[in-house]
């Protein structure tokens, strides 16, 4: 007993300082704290506490602490763009699951994916979602591509954004391709069998200049991509880890950077309010000193959605934006769900390297591009791609008339071009396929023309000319090139539509026309 | 006056440090390089390319044998053997044979004749013709890796 014990004695009823009891009182304070150590505010019910709500958290920070009203509305950007990055991730998750029981060897490959359509708890299920999740995407990513060029949110500050979303395009399409070999079926064994080759297609050139010998690139992407040369063992495992590693990895890294980007360049696009004529009077508050948040969003340069006059029409992102994005992703998943429960992603029977399928074709976003490829591989699959590819890239650096973002088709002249456009590339399309289904091409005409003949004219080049003069000459009359590219982008949409519908329906044993899949001669 | 052609003097610590940097990006390029070497294969996984196809006796003259394993059809004609390969030479699909005797390309309809040249479709050249040749113990040889002249033929 000490003298300073004695003396506290009286006050043993009150808690004391230290010992046991601040150790259970901490005990049972532990939820609390630890909420209050990984959230540092108060409830979301004031302005500051709401943005704070968005601000200090990790997975909520890619939104902005305010977003304009219009930016909310279904039409400003259909959701598009977030229903694509939530297949992402659900593909993500079921692609783990599969690959628990997945083995990527040519002898098991087959058989492990049969175990886990009819053995593996939910693994059918699992493996129907990932398949309609992995076409949905490609969809979307398209969808969210037109959205963005018809909406003008390309241009200025937002080209540089535009590209990174090219490649997310690619890559996506990367992810399909290198997915659909794993089954190791008929289906997946011939079409990566078709893509390997059009990665050697750039030979058709080479050989057609005579040098090939000295510079092959085509049979160099070829040994790169399956390891051999022929589709085995070494090109599954390629593949599998491009599917499983590589490009989902790139995928998720050049998001960040493109979701960042977003709000880099002044958030979503959307058309400014028209400048009244007399502007109205500015007030000038003493305002208090800026919190360090604000301070370094000052330091930003270019447009922030939290400079001038335009934050009167801003609303918290909490709760509106985040009820948005949670809508819209229960929409997807559900949808997913009800899709992989009703319809059966296709098996059929085992690899056979020496009977081909027929028709052997590739999935439905590549089947557009089979079409081309019927007239000539390397333009098909190579040249006409890239050039699109390189066009789309160049978009926004081509256009830059300062414009209204987001406003659909730039207005009613925009609208006007888009539908004749539109009525021009199906007239075309159609037209240049009948003509070559009823009278075939130079080959057919002339066998002995050199190859390099068909490589430069084809129907996939005249097409491609074709479109190019269409849009110079909207360019030409219109003295917009903002109205030339809508010309150009909407013809190769169109295109590409009639292109994938005419080689799923009108192509059959053979690469023959049929008018129905019915009609195809049956062994 | 700074300009163009007389820019102003970069102070030396500056640019000790921008050739450091830009060094360690050459360097950080240069082992990417080499880094993508690693994929490119040095020995293809393929079995030997030369199959044996049997005496060469079993193709009479005037006979044409399909060995779909192989993928390519012996010929005998008025000069000899000749072995025809099947493999489509637009994108890799096997040609099957027609009951007109044309070669037909499942995948993207290439047309190609009894002796290989081609007829329509896409196809860029005509059907391989690949080497034959008789191994020590009288078989017939064919090397799958090897093309030979379409005029070539083996005498047995």
């Amino acid at each position: 007993m000490t003298p300073l014990d004695t003396q506290s004695a009286p006050a043993s009823e009150a808690p004391r300082p230290g010992g046991m009891s601040t150790f259970l009182a901490n005990l049972l304070d532990v939820p609390r704290s630890l909420y209050d150590s990984i959230v540092r505010h108060g409830p979301p019910t004031s302005d500051r506490t709401k943005s704070q709500t968005v601000v200090s958290n990790f997975f909520l920070h890619v939104l902005p602490a305010h977003i304009h009203v219009d930016s909310l509305k279904f039409w400003a950007t259909c959701g598009l763009g977030i229903v694509t990055g939530v297949l992402f991730g659900l593909l993500c998750v079921t692609g783990i699951l599969l690959m628990v029981y997945y083995k990527p060897s040519v002898a098991e490959a087959y058989d492990s994916v049969k175990d886990i359509v009819f053995v593996v708890p939910t693994g059918r299920f699992m493996r129907n979602i990932h398949r309609w999740a992995a076409h949905a995407m490609v969809a979307f990513v398209i969808l969210h591509m037109a959205r963005v060029f018809y909406t003008s949110a390309y241009k200025a500050p937002r080209q540089f954004n535009w590209l990174i979303g090219m490649v997310l395009f690619v890559l996506t399409l990367g992810m399909s391709f290198t997915g659909y070999l794993l089954p190791w079926d008929q289906l997946a064994y011939w079409a990566i069998t078709i893509g390997a080759n059009i990665a050697q297609s750039p030979r058709e050139l080479t050989d057609a200049l005579g040098v090939t010998s000295w510079l092959d690139v085509g049979g160099m992407q070829k040994e790169l991509l399956l390891g051999a040369h022929y589709v085995g063992q070494e090109a599954l495992i390629r593949f599998y880890v491009l599917h499983v590693m590589v490009l989902p990895l790139a995928t998720c890294i050049v998001l960040g950077a493109h979701m960042w980007r977003v709000r880099k360049d002044g958030g979503l696009a959307r058309p400014e309010k028209p400048v009244p004529a007399v502007p109205p009077p500015v007030s000038v508050k003493e305002l208090p000193a800026s919190t360090r948040s604000w301070g370094l969003m000052a330091v930003v340069k270019g447009q922030s959605p939290h400079v001038g006059a335009e934050m009167e029409d801003a609303v918290p992102a909490y709760p509106g934006a985040l009820y948005a994005i949670a809508a819209l992703s229960m929409l997807t998943v559900a949808a997913s769900l009800v899709l992989g429960y009703l319809f059966d992603a296709p098996l059929k029977e085992l690899a056979a390297p020496t009977v081909p399928e027929n028709p052997a074709k590739a999935p439905w976003y590549f089947l557009g591009l089979q079409e081309l490829v019927s007239y000539s591989a390397f333009m098909g699959g190579v040249g006409i791609p890239g050039i699109v590819v390189l066009g789309l890239g160049l978009i926004p650096y081509l256009d830059r008339e300062r414009e209204d973002a987001g406003v659909w088709f730039s207005g009613r002249r925009g609208r006007t071009v888009a539908v004749a456009s539109a009525l021009f590339a199906v007239a075309w399309t159609v037209l240049q396929l009948w003509f070559t289904v009823r009278f075939g091409w130079l080959r057919n005409w002339y066998p002995e023309i050199p190859q390099l003949a068909i490589t430069i004219l084809n129907p996939g080049t005249v097409i491609v000319a074709v479109f190019a003069l269409w849009s110079i000459a909207t360019v030409q009359l219109t003295r917009s090139t903002r109205l030339g590219a809508i010309a150009l982008f909407t013809c190769f949409l169109v295109s590409f539509a009639i292109l994938t519908y005419f080689a799923t329906v009108h192509r059959g044993p053979n690469w023959d026309f049929y008018w129905w899949p019915s009609m195809w001669p049956r062994h | 006056m700074p300009g163009r052609l007389e820019p102003e003097p970069i102070p030396r610590r500056d640019f000790l440090g921008l050739a450091a940097v830009w060094s360690a990006v050459a360097a950080f390029f240069a082992a990417a390089i080499g880094a993508l070497r690693l994929p490119m294969p040095a020995v293809f996984p393929e079995s030997n390319s030369k199959v044996k196809l049997g005496p060469p006796d079993a193709f009479r003259p005037g006979s044409q044998t399909h060995l779909p394993e192989q993928k390519l059809w012996v010929v005998h004609d008025e000069g000899g053997l000749y072995a025809l390969s099947t493999v489509c030479t637009h994108l890799g699909c096997i040609a099957g044979k027609e009951k007109s005797g044309e070669f037909r390309c499942p995948c993207h309809g290439s047309v190609f004749s009894k002796e290989g040249k081609v007829l329509g479709g896409p196809a860029p050249k005509a059907l391989g013709r690949l080497a034959l040749s008789l191994a020590p113990d009288g078989q017939l040889v064919c090397d799958t890796m090897t093309a030979v002249d379409p005029a070539t033929r083996l005498k047995v």
